[in-house]
């Protein structure tokens, strides 16, 4: 069994208006915001690293559940930004945690990676304890580079999210989760080094619309769930159009689908964490409910994570 | 109804745009699909054709014109 602990976050002081955003690409606000949702999003300082936001989260995920970082028994990072090919962030963040001699493992993922993170967690927390997950991602590095196109440069921002998993109980229970993923549409969306992010929005589009909800109910039919019983689906904040297409599809209300991306756009692999941790501060688990968290990315990778309201 | 005009009202059902182009031009260049409504789509020609159209061929160029569709159609005939 694994436990959801704790959420934490951290987003950078700067704000980007899309009114900025789009200026980059020729076009103004209200386009943004009726392709996306996205009114404005957070950009990192100059000097900051996917490792400092990435620590930034993880302490505030700590220091709310009480847990020093020596005590950990794994980190795990996601984070499809780490900027260089090795080694990767998790090691730097787990050096400014104060976690050193901590197993410390990259989950090199944009987008879905939290959600893949959390399943693994989830899985090993038994075996090694108090797990923490993080998703950082500095996206603003990748958006700034030319040429900007017009249907990537508005959407992302960057930040962190993170969530402690642990084998002793805690506010909701991990129940169960559905991962795939299908290496055909891998140039669908895609980050070369040094160059401009590639993608084919109508793929990533009409693949997510299909396989999100799929994934959704296939975690959900497994212990008999119908999804509107579920108190809250915390998604990977994609785009607002994207959420509401699912919510449609899966027959709930769109409300049922937290939402933070009007103010963070798009921050990846961080988004699912930064959206649950954010839920989680302004609501919480009602005992015996059920949750479901899920994600899209690059890859493409996909799933869906359920997990239950402790307390019932 | 034949099925090119069954075509149209679905596509007219789906984007709420008329539907006035040639069966070769490209329903994303004239502006009358775009990636949101491309799902809508899919999901009516699956309903409307009593066919379940498999994720490994939701590639969208097969969806971009009248003619590329029906192409489709007739792949699954």
């Amino acid at each position: 069994m694994a436990f959801i602990k704790e959420f934490g976050c951290w987003l950078p002081r700067r704000t980007v208006t899309s009114e900025e955003a789009g200026a980059w690409v020729g076009s103004d606000a209200e386009w943004v915001k009726n392709v996306s949702g996205i009114e404005e999003r957070r950009f990192a300082e100059e000097t900051d690293t996917v490792a400092d936001l990435a620590a930034r989260a993880g302490s505030d995920c700590l220091a709310r559940a009480g847990i020093e970082a020596k005590d950990l028994g794994m980190i795990l990072l996601a984070s499809g930004t780490g900027g260089r090919a090795f080694p990767g962030p998790a090691c730097s963040a787990a050096r400014l945690l104060g976690a050193e001699g901590v197993p410390a493992l990259d989950v090199p993922m944009a987008s879905a990676g939290s959600l893949f993170a959390l399943s693994l967690a989830s899985r090993l927390a038994a075996q090694l304890g108090p797990i923490l997950v993080i998703g950082a991602e500095i996206m603003s590095r990748i958006v700034l580079r030319e040429p900007r196109e017009r249907g990537v440069a508005v959407l992302f921002g960057d930040g962190a999210g993170a969530c402690l998993v642990t084998p002793d109980p805690g506010p909701a229970e991990i129940i169960d989760s559905v991962l795939a993923s299908d290496g055909t549409y891998a140039e669908d969306l895609m980050l070369e080094n040094g160059a401009p992010l590639k993608m084919n929005g109508r793929s990533v589009i009409l693949q997510a619309s299909r396989k999100i909800p799929a994934a959704i109910r296939a975690v959900l039919e497994r212990h008999s769930i119908g999804p509107a019983a579920v108190q809250v689906f915390l998604m990977h904040q994609a785009n607002q159009n994207l959420l509401d297409k699912i919510a449609a599809t899966l027959g709930v209300p769109a409300e049922r689908f937290f939402s933070n991306i009007r103010r963070y756009g798009n921050t990846s692999s961080a988004s699912l964490l930064i959206a649950a941790c954010e839920w989680f501060r302004a609501e919480g688990f009602r005992p015996g409910a059920p949750v479901v968290f899920a994600a899209f990315g690059a890859g493409f990778h996909w799933g869906a994570l359920l997990a239950r309201g402790a307390g019932a | 109804m034949d099925r090119r005009s069954k075509l149209i009202e679905i596509m007219k059902n789906v984007t709420k745009k008329d539907i006035d182009i040639s069966p070769e031009d490209s329903l994303f260049e004239s502006g009358i699909l775009d990636s949101f409504a491309l799902p809508d789509l899919v999901s009516a020609l699956e309903q409307e054709f009593s066919i379940s159209i498999p994720d490994s061929d939701l590639n969208p160029r097969k969806f971009d014109s009248i003619r590329r569709i029906e192409e489709y159609l007739d792949s699954r005939s």
